[in-house]
């Protein structure tokens, strides 16, 4: 029997806690099997978020380290000036990014750090129940926009990739998402060449990646992939916003 | 022996230095030293002061508020000071630029034309060292050998050739007390 | 080697390197910028050094967190304000037990306060000063010599112990010049770093390393506390170093620390003069706090009572309660904020409750 499918080793035999139709899961296999094809394993170091992905370092089969709201740009700059040898990423959601973790990202951007980010944007607060996040889109209901997001209030939804795409020190910054087999496919190759970025020394890349959350939009999976592509990548184009890796 | 010291006077006029200087030129001797730049609320009013001590015994408090001498620089430091003097203390006026008259009579009151030292020196820089020359002669705290090292060091080599115009200020500066015990 | 006279904000980053600290995050703040500004020349010119000026204190304490899981011995160093926006950080690094050293030079607060010399940061550093329960070891240097010699301390009960180590000095030991000497410390035994993440590879043999805080089960969460109070019971009868002066007969025992213990001493001497005995407990370890040795001390028949003199409004003071416990009197003398007493004041105090 011919074997058409296998799980990554660089993920660990744990079963997920991701709900049903969450994006998380998939993103965790195309950063694990970009992992494993870079035969990175054994040098990569992983900080993992306060959110919805804060048991990451149970599922990917590296060292790890949790890092406190936000602050795993500034944890993974303290490793990777350390270690330099060693291949350090976050994967951060946009409560932790964009919101609290603000500043620890623009400026382990504005570096120009040799770390490798993973943003996950769901236009939401997955782990503590549904808050609105600097992401949640326009008249997007939450639990704390019970009347829907109203940008006279509260801002209109932060394009992190485009915001870090100004920064000098970012050399590599992509937009994707996990809605469709295509998507996914972009999804996997951006990913391997933000980490490819690190391994050249090229300075400071991240992936920015549309997710769905369909326990806290109220939706079925399906209809939470739907909604991605139905209001999400319209305000958030999809495409490489910065790359300098082959200058 | 004690020598507890608070160098007084406007920015500029390098009592920070002789400060410092009197800390290292104490510790080549293998005195205990410490110097420690204006704290607390004394650093109101514009002065710069600094603290020394110098003394055989381990040092208890760097902190100095009664000292055995105080070097006035400038007439805020005089007027902010001149209580601060132990009785039985020494007093030193810079009297090119104070023009007030010690009113403590239980203490020596040293009178040193700084400014007009420097003058003479065509240097109006080496005041300072005027002062510390006076200092020197009055306390006999420590050699102005160890002084002179301590500037060399903090020169450096590259300056060393200002040297012999800082030790004619000490001596002019040790010849006005001189005069005036005479 | 020959002594040097240098500024404690010089002497202490100096000492750092020699101990081996070869990675400072920092973040600018008065008056302890000579730490960084010293760090930044130095570091850059050592083979694997690494001086990083942060964007904030809690990024600063964070890149320190990280370090530490690398397994490297790292500090930071910040004054009063900067040490409680880095609480969340240190917290963390407790719960995930790293360790590290963190210099506060201590200013006048709350708030912006001043930047001038004040020990109003006792609590914040002695109980835990973050979420949860944890304690950090305190080491509160008086003189720069002290401050010097307490580094090498530091980085190895960090390293022993897995713990975040202050040093806790007011702004005076920062800004004083004093002879000092580095001379070689002796040897403590250090253990290896297996927990570090350096790099995970399934066929070596070695367990997978997870630096971390976070214990969502109950029972799991318990048993890395109870591992935290062993050490901590253990830090307390191993760890504690205090400095007994003229205690033997005296009719007042003083408690303080750092400059305010050496104001103490010349106060000391004037009371002296006046034909009244009173000696001096000053803790080195505020953390954990000398209750033995304090207690032992005021067991003397001779000693009538104690007066601790801080820059605060009496912060280490509550400590001395708890140990003395009401076996014998205690009083306090100092001001929050930034007023340093002067010996006088100090003695004038002693001689006149003594009176009363």
């Amino acid at each position: 029997m011919s074997v058409v499918f296998k799980k990554t080793p660089v993920l660990t035999d744990t079963i997920m806690h991701y709900c049903p139709g969450c994006g998380h899961g998939i993103v965790h296999r195309l950063v694990a099997e970009v992992i494993e094809e870079l035969g990175i394993q054994d040098r990569t170091i992983g900080f993992v978020p306060v959110g919805c992905a804060v048991f990451g370092y149970k599922y990917f089969d590296i060292d790890c380290v949790e890092a406190a709201h936000g602050r795993a740009p500034a944890a993974a700059t303290g490793c990777k000036r350390v270690n330099p040898h060693n291949v350090v990423f976050t994967y951060q959601g946009d409560g932790d990014l964009a919101s609290i973790g603000a500043a620890e990202i623009v400026h382990a951007a504005h570096r120009g750090e040799k770390i490798t980010t993973i943003f996950i944007n769901n236009a939401i607060y997955g782990m503590t129940g549904g808050q609105m996040a600097p992401t949640t889109l326009v008249g997007q209901k939450t639990t704390t926009s019970p009347y829907g997001r109203d940008p006279e209030h509260c801002g209109k939804p932060i394009r992190i990739a485009e915001m870090i795409a100004t920064i000098e020190g970012a050399a590599y910054v992509e937009r994707v998402s996990v809605d469709s087999t295509p998507n996914i496919r972009k999804a996997k190759a951006a990913i391997k060449k933000a980490f490819q970025c690190q391994l050249d020394g090229k300075g400071f890349a991240l992936v920015e990646v549309l997710s769905s959350c369909p326990t806290n939009w109220g939706k079925s999976p399906s209809e939470a992939m739907d909604w991605i592509k139905s209001d999400m990548i319209p305000y958030y184009p999809l495409g490489v916003k910065k790359d300098i890796t082959n200058e | 022996m004690l020598w507890t010291n608070i160098f007084a006077g406007f920015g500029g006029q390098g009592v920070l230095l002789i400060g410092q200087l009197l800390a290292y030129a104490g510790m080549y001797e293998g005195k205990n030293v410490s110097w420690l730049p204006s704290y607390g609320p004394e650093m109101r009013g514009g002065t710069a002061n600094c603290s020394v001590v110098v003394s055989d015994d381990p040092i208890a408090s760097p902190c100095i508020n009664m000292a055995n001498c105080v070097i006035a620089m400038n007439r805020p430091s005089l007027d902010k000071f001149e209580q601060n003097v132990l009785p039985g203390g020494k007093l030193f006026i810079n009297s090119s630029i104070i023009d007030k008259k010690a009113t403590r009579t239980d203490i020596d009151v040293y009178y040193v034309p700084c400014n007009e030292i420097a003058d003479s020196l065509n240097n109006p820089k080496v005041g300072n060292m005027a002062m510390l020359g006076a200092y020197l002669e009055a306390t006999k705290a420590v050699d102005s050998k160890s002084v002179l090292d301590a500037l060399l060091y903090k020169l450096g080599e590259k300056k060393a050739h200002l040297i012999p115009l800082n030790e004619q200020a000490i001596e002019l500066g040790k010849q006005s007390v001189r005069d005036q015990i005479k | 080697m020959a002594k040097k006279l240098m500024k404690g904000s010089e002497a202490i980053p100096e000492a750092a390197i020699q101990a081996g600290c070869r990675f400072f995050f920092g973040y600018p703040i008065t008056p302890q910028n000579d730490i960084p500004e010293y760090m930044s020349a130095r570091l850059p010119k050592i083979e694997g050094g690494c001086f990083l000026q942060a964007e904030s204190e809690v990024a600063a304490i964070n890149m320190v967190y990280g370090a530490a899981a690398a397994g490297a011995r790292v500090m930071t160093s910040s004054s009063s304000p900067g040490v409680s926006l880095k609480q969340e950080g240190i917290s963390y690094i407790a719960g995930a037990e790293l360790p590290c050293v963190i210099c506060n030079m201590m200013r006048g607060g709350p708030g912006l306060g001043s930047i001038q010399p004040s020990q109003g940061d006792y609590f914040q550093a002695t109980k835990g000063g973050g979420h949860g329960d944890y304690h950090l070891i305190v080491l509160a240097p008086s003189s720069v010599q002290e401050a010097v010699d307490l580094m090498h301390t530091a980085f190895d009960l960090a390293d022993i112990y897995r713990t975040p180590v202050m040093l806790l000095a007011d702004g005076i030991i920062g800004q004083m010049m004093e002879p000092v000497e580095f001379h070689e410390h002796e040897k403590r035994e250090l253990p290896e770093k297996p927990w570090a993440v350096t790099g995970y590879d399934p066929k070596s043999g070695r367990k997978r390393s997870i630096v971390n805080s976070l214990y969502i089960e109950v029972d799991e969460l318990q048993e890395m506390n109870d591992r935290l109070q062993a050490r901590y019971k253990e830090i307390q009868e191993k760890e504690v170093m205090v400095e007994k002066y003229n205690t033997e007969g005296a009719e007042v025992i003083i408690c303080a620390y750092g400059t305010v213990a050496r104001i103490c001493k010349s106060a000391i001497a004037i009371c002296a003069e006046k034909g009244v005995k009173v000696g001096l407990i000053r803790p080195i370890t505020l953390w954990p706090f000398p209750e033995k040795e304090l207690n032992e001390v005021m067991a003397q028949d001779s000693v009538k009572r104690e007066l601790t003199v801080e820059i605060s409004a009496g912060q280490m003071h509550e400590d001395v309660r708890l140990a003395i416990n009401g076996a014998k009197p205690t009083d306090f003398y100092g001001k929050p904020g930034s007023y340093t007493p002067t010996a006088e004041e100090i003695a004038e105090y002693i001689l006149k409750t003594r009176e009363a």
